[in-house]
């Protein structure tokens, strides 16, 4: 996809996803003085696992890349959801 | 299909920047290793992670986060210069990322600096009378945020670089591999804060 026909990504859309992530940001915080309990560091993780996937996709060019460099990354969270899944079970059954 | 005919030389970019994925899989997989300890930690001692975290302050921590997304979207944006052949707007939007990483530097700087004048560091007489779980957190933030900063002083180091050869015309509009993969590597330290913010100043 690089060479002279490659993709070149607008400014505006690095603009666009920098707003949403500055926005997400915002909606954390305000959900952390909003003190929603247990909820919050749930929520919290979720926008943050968000972000990440804005950044990995849109900053890291994962949407343009060959999908080779999106399926290594998905197998790379996913062994550490196992790895996280398999400690918890150790802790909490042990 | 980065061999396109046009030159001679041998390059693959694709392969280049695949190269700098599986280190950054490496880089994912340390800090993981320590989310780890710290959520099963947390698990352990939720009620002294709760107290330890409220000395922090969720303010300084909003900023550093907006700082980093911010440098992480000008690194990206200066790949799109380099692409339309725009040398002195990417060399320009470097030195922005560079600039935004420092004062990055000074906030954390000034952090740390509040909490060791507080008597709050590893080892101190305060920190070692207070409850495991506290302990533990203390020991955690600094290590995390240590480390954290440890990339961020290397990513400086490497932007640094990369925006001399820039200006060399090294790295040009044909052949600018060198950005993107240095531009990958400040992506990750952005990364590695996205999860660091919520967990060590917003978990109260």
């Amino acid at each position: 996809m690089e060479s002279k026909h490659k993709h070149i990504t607008p400014y505006r859309h690095y603009a666009v996803v920098l707003v949403v992530l500055l926005f997400l940001t915002a909606v954390t915080v305000i959900a952390a003085f909003a003190n929603i309990g247990a909820w919050g560091i749930g929520l919290a993780l979720l926008i943050a696992s968000v972000k990440v996937f804005l950044v990995l996709y849109y900053f890291m060019h994962l949407k343009v890349e060959n999908s080779i460099f999106a399926i290594f990354t998905g197998l790379v969270f996913l062994m550490m959801a196992i790895t996280v899944v398999i400690t918890f079970f150790d802790y909490l059954y042990r | 299909m980065e061999n396109h005919s046009a030159h001679s030389e041998h390059r693959d970019d694709e392969g280049s920047r695949l190269g700098m994925w599986v280190f950054l899989f490496t880089e994912m997989i340390l800090f993981f290793g320590l989310f780890l300890v710290y959520a099963v930690f947390r698990a352990k001692h939720a009620d002294d992670f709760h107290i330890a975290a409220q000395q922090f302050n969720v303010i300084i921590g909003a900023i550093n986060t907006i700082i980093l997304l911010i440098s992480s979207a000008t690194v990206a944006m200066s790949i799109t210069a380099i692409q339309l052949n725009d040398r002195v707007k990417a060399i320009r939007l470097l030195w922005i990322t560079i600039g935004l990483a420092l004062i990055f530097l000074v906030n954390k700087y000034f952090e740390w600096g509040g909490k060791i004048d507080h008597m709050l560091y590893p080892g101190s007489d305060l920190v070692t009378s207070l409850k495991q779980g506290q302990i533990l957190f203390f020991g955690l933030y600094y290590f995390m945020t240590g480390l954290h900063a440890l990339h961020i002083v290397i990513g400086v180091t490497l932007l640094a670089y990369i925006a001399s050869q820039v200006k060399k015309g090294k790295v040009n509009a044909n052949d600018h591999v060198l950005l993107e993969n240095g531009g990958l590597y400040w992506h990750l330290v952005d990364l590695i804060w996205i999860f660091l913010f919520p967990l060590l100043y917003l978990i109260t």
